[in-house]
């Protein structure tokens, strides 16, 4: 952990969003988690993007599980909201959460254990249910938090830092949320952040559940030779080629969103997913086409990234369950409560 | 691709300290400041010593460049106050007998002649005299100091602090010959010394030829003139109007003389607005505090003189246009006084030294002199402090004095004088553990601490009551810790990076940024995380990343030293490392 707090120095001219706030204020208490962590870089790309969005810190709502990872909320906003659950039980608190005051907007932080070992049955029924919250899981091959052990998503053959080699076939976000119906699924690298923060920026804007799966080195215990979460890894064996930007709903398009080949893909809340370039044939409404993308990609030992699969028209939790149009803390007494006359009629309708 | 930045120059990192790279001796002002902060008076006070010589005069009296250069002052506006704490080194240091340099026992049989006692002479004979030279001192008045005697009023600098420093000095057994007017050079070339250094300022005050000046002499004084006199005693009064002509820091320190020699209407009078005022702005306030007024925008015309005595004095009542190059007379007036003092600038005078003996003068009439070092066209004739260039300040004769001592020495070893000793660096971790530092890297957001004053009640009690009262223990303490220790510097191995980002995530000050390289220094400055658009700091600049081939770009202008980088960089690729510039003195054989 750092031996100070990070300073405020006075004359530094940051600039200001529109509600006049620089990026500082969307910061949080000092991280302790170890130096160079990938978490730590995508807290800092959360950051960023929250800031040039321009969201109000107390509209924001933080939720998490337990690992290195789910400690990360602390570290960013600190005037949002914010729940640290118990482990692997994230994605029901947000989906309650969400139930019941869906005008905010809903952050979940999670890591490959809490998401996919312990929290797997959990996560699976918020992509079912299309819950409208960015969905972020720091992809580490381990659970660092208790020292290192190979989780879930460890690929065959990677070493842990001993030596020893993981047998067991992982799991693949990705895939998972793609088969099981989730409408917005990508793939980022902590360590790129040109192409996380608009990814992260249009997962904001997307109405439904938008999982972003962000390999994220753990330096402690995943960061060595024969390991395939590491930076160096990563890095050789990242496969780019789906490049996409973001627009946000009042922001002017630049020159080279204007010319070439381009798709774009207009958010529920007006902004816009420009696709700068897509594999041949490639089509990102599709999830044959992304399923067979990703296999075939990480058949050749690579690593698909990019927004991988969208489909924005998708109804979210709400329009299913056709539930009332208002956070439930805007709506009256009379109409919360409405009395035990309706409750009558109410269980009368059962009968 | 821009090339990376060559860090094995001692420039490099010398200049990102602000305050030692704008002083002219080149002070270890961060050093010295952290000796003060754990109470090492007295090693704070020898390492102010090595380099500018006289640490508690200018402690009260430096012109202080450092302090507008002063990394602070990027940071939240006001400097560290540099000078004042060196005053606090100099008045804690306690006895430092066992300390000061010695005399050297072992002559080396060279004669040094120094004309003038000023701080540049005494810095010549400072550095010479430990090496077993002997310095004689030719000094036209009865006193050693030069102006810092003569001129500078003894409220603002202590009689003692004067003493004890040049005595340090002579004490090593310097030759001083008092009321010694040298007036010719011919003749004391002719003495054999092996070396003449010529130290003698710029000693003549400029007179104000206007109708009325040759009627009446008495009242009408030349400011360094009439300082001397005060000085020596031979002026203890002044009338009750006075007028100083003037704004420069001359007329501030014959203004707040007059103030406490009988003077209760004061009045300064500048041509121009005040922002083009010559004088420093704590000097101006100073004056302020003590009742001085500040007339601007009047042209003095006539010395107004009836039966024979001063009246007064008439001025031009000017308007000037935005940049003050042009003016325009809109009125005429008469302000009446008692005397005039007129402080409009010093000159230079060589009329004891022969045009016909090789030394060559300029057209302005002032000696040919190498900057570097400091030698004249007749070889073996120094020059230093004001006699050089004109009138400066003791800083800077003190750095001219060190420069001139190389040569003399190099001369006397027959080595030649473009062989300056090398400046060397070194540079040391200063990590004792995870996220620990030798050094307190937290900021302290404290202002600038005010000093404190003697009462008004008291301040004219006596001429020589000293205004400013040093800062107190609690003060010291704060002010110290806003120094940002400059000389830690963040130095960094492009080849352990990971480019995980840690580092630019953390700082306070995004000052970091991974990049592409660019060909264009403008473009790249535009283009990183916090635009650095600040020219007059370099860029650092690493080789190309191990992983991606891109460079780590560091933009030291707003760095804040605190050594998070390092604390969160997983690979110790960045490390804080403390930088000691190794300065070449007189003896110092480094480089030849
Ligand atoms: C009123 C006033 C206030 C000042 N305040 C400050 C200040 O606060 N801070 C600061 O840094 N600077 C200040 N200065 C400037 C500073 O005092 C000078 O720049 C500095 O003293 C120059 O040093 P020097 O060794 O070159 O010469 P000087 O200090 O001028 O010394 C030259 C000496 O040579 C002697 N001399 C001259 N001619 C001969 C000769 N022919 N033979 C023998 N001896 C001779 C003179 O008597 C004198 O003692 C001030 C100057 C003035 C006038
Ligand atoms: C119910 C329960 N079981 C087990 C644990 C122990 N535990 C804490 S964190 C963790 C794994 C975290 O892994 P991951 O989500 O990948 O987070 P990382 O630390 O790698 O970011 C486990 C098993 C726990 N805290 N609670
Ligand atoms: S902050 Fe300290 S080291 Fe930096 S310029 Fe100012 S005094 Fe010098
Ligand atoms: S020391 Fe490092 S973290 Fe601190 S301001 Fe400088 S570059 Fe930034
Ligand atoms: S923290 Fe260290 S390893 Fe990481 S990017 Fe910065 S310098 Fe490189
Ligand atoms: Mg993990």
């Amino acid at each position: 952990m750092p031996s100070i707090i990070k300073p405020s120095i006075p004359l530094i001219p940051l600039a200001k969003n529109d509600l006049g706030l620089t990026i500082r204020n969307y910061e949080g208490s000092m991280s302790t988690l170890c130096a160079g962590c990938g978490h730590d870089s995508i807290t800092a790309a959360i950051i960023r993007s929250f800031f040039e969005m321009s969201l109000p810190p107390e509209r924001i709502a933080k939720i998490s599980g337990i690992g290195c990872s789910s400690k990360t909320p602390t570290y960013f906003v600190s005037g949002a909201h914010g729940f640290n659950s118990v482990h692997g039980r994230m994605p029901s608190i947000a989906t309650g959460a969400n139930a019941a005051n869906r005008s905010s907007i809903y952050i979940g932080i999670s890591g490959d254990g809490d998401s996919l070992s312990i929290g797997a049955g959990q996560l699976v029924h918020a992509i079912r249910r299309n819950v409208d919250m960015v969905y972020l899981i720091e992809n580490n091959g381990v659970y660092g938090l208790t020292k290192g052990q190979f989780s879930a998503t460890a690929d065959v053959g990677s070493r842990a830092k001993k030596g020893k080699a993981n047998k067991v076939t992982p799991i693949d976000p990705a895939l998972l949320a793609i088969s099981l119906g989730a409408s917005f699924v990508a793939r980022s690298f902590s360590g790129d952040k040109e192409q996380l923060v608009p990814i992260l920026k249009a997962a904001i804007s997307h109405r439904g559940f938008a999982l972003i799966d962000v390999i994220s080195p753990c330096v402690q215990f995943n960061n060595h030779n024969g390991s395939t979460k590491s930076y160096s890894y990563v890095r050789e064996h990242e496969l780019k080629d789906i490049e996409t930007s973001y627009v946000g709903e009042f922001s002017e398009i630049t020159a080279d969103l204007t010319q070439g080949n381009l798709t774009s893909v207009t958010l529920h809340d007006g902004s816009e997913v420009v696709f700068r370039s897509l594999p041949a044939g490639y089509d990102s409404h599709s999830r044959e086409s992304a399923i067979a993308y990703i296999n075939g990609a990480v058949a050749r030992n690579e690593i698909p990234t990019g927004l991988l699969f969208i489909d924005e028209q998708a109804p979210d939790m709400h329009q299913v369950l056709e539930t009332t149009s208002e956070a439930l803390v805007d709506l009256s007494y009379e109409s919360l409560c409405p009395g035990g006359g309706q409750l009558e009629k109410f269980n009368q309708s059962f009968k | 691709m821009m090339e990376p930045t060559n860090t094995s120059d001692p420039n490099f990192y010398h200049r990102v300290v602000d305050c030692q790279w704008s002083c002219p001796a080149h002070t270890n002002v961060p050093e010295y400041l952290r000796l003060i902060g754990q109470g090492r008076y007295q090693d704070a006070y020898m390492e102010n010593r090595s380099s500018n010589v006289f640490p508690g005069i200018l402690g009260r009296t430096c012109d202080r460049p450092c302090e507008p250069a002063c990394r602070r002052v990027r940071v939240d506006g006001n400097p560290v106050a540099i000078c004042r704490l060196k005053r606090v080194a100099a008045d804690l240091s306690g006895d430092l007998s066992e300390r000061l340099p010695k005399s050297n026992p072992n002559k080396n049989g060279f004669k040094i002649a120094c004309i003038g006692a000023g701080p540049a002479s005494l810095t010549v004979a400072n550095d010479l005299l430990p090496l077993g030279y002997e310095v004689t001192i030719f000094e036209a008045t009865s006193k050693s100091g030069g102006l810092m005697r003569t001129n500078i009023p003894s409220f603002r600098l202590p009689e003692s602090v004067l003493n004890f420093e040049i005595d340090a000095i002579l004490n090593m057994g310097a030759e001083i010959r008092f009321d010694f007017p040298v007036t010719s050079l011919s003749a004391l070339l002719n003495q054999k010394f092996d070396a003449v250094f010529v130290g003698s300022g710029a000693p003549k005050g400029k007179d104000l030829q206007l109708p009325g000046r040759n009627e009446s002499t008495e009242r009408i004084h030349i400011g360094i003139e009439w300082l001397q006199s005060v000085a020596f005693g031979h002026i203890d009064s002044v009338g009750e109007r006075v007028l100083v002509i003037g704004v420069g820091n001359t007329a501030m320190d014959c203004c707040r003389t007059a103030r406490r020699l009988g003077g209760e209407e004061v009045t300064v009078i500048a041509r121009r607005p005040r922002q083009f005022f010559k004088a420093s702005p704590w000097e101006l306030d100073d004056a302020e505090e003590e009742g001085v007024d500040i007339l601007v925008n009047y042209s003095p015309t006539e010395f107004i003189v009836k039966q024979g005595k001063l009246a007064g004095m008439r001025f031009d009542v000017l308007k000037w246009n935005d940049d003050a190059t042009k003016s325009e007379k809109i009125d005429s007036v008469v302000i009446d006084c008692d005397d005039v003092i007129l402080a409009i600038g010093q000159e230079n005078a060589f009329e004891w030294i022969e045009r016909d003996i090789g030394l060559q003068f300029n057209a302005d009439g002032m000696p040919v002199v190498d900057p570097f070092t400091m030698e004249s066209t007749l070889s073996g004739v120094f020059f230093g402090g004001d006699a050089a260039w004109g009138p400066k300040n003791i800083i800077w004769s003190v750095a001219h004095g060190h420069e001139a001592a190389i040569s003399i020495h190099n001369r006397c070893q027959k080595v030649s004088l473009s062989q300056r000793p090398l400046a060397g660096m070194s540079l040391s971790s200063q990590k004792m553990g995870i996220s620990e530092w030798s050094y307190n890297n937290d900021y302290n957001p404290s202002d600038r601490q005010k000093m404190v004053h003697v009462e008004m009640t008291r301040r004219f009690e006596n001429l020589s009551l000293e205004v400013e009262l040093g800062f107190t223990p609690e003060q010291t303490a704060v002010e110290v810790q806003r120094c940002l220790n400059c000389d830690i510097q963040t130095v960094f191995r492009a080849d352990l990076c990971i480019e995980c980002d840690a580092c630019i995530d953390i700082c306070p000050v995004k000052c970091l940024t991974i990049a592409e390289g660019l060909e264009d220094e403008i473009e790249l400055r535009k283009s990183l995380t916090l635009p650095a658009l600040n020219m007059d700091q370099p860029l650092y600049i690493s080789a190309p990343l191990p992983q991606t081939g891109r460079i780590m770009i560091q933009d030291e202008n707003i760095c804040v030293h605190c050594g998070l980088c390092a604390e969160r960089c997983p690979t110790a690729a960045w490390d804080m490392q403390k930088f000691t510039l190794q300065l070449g003195y007189a003896g110092d054989t480094r480089g030849q």
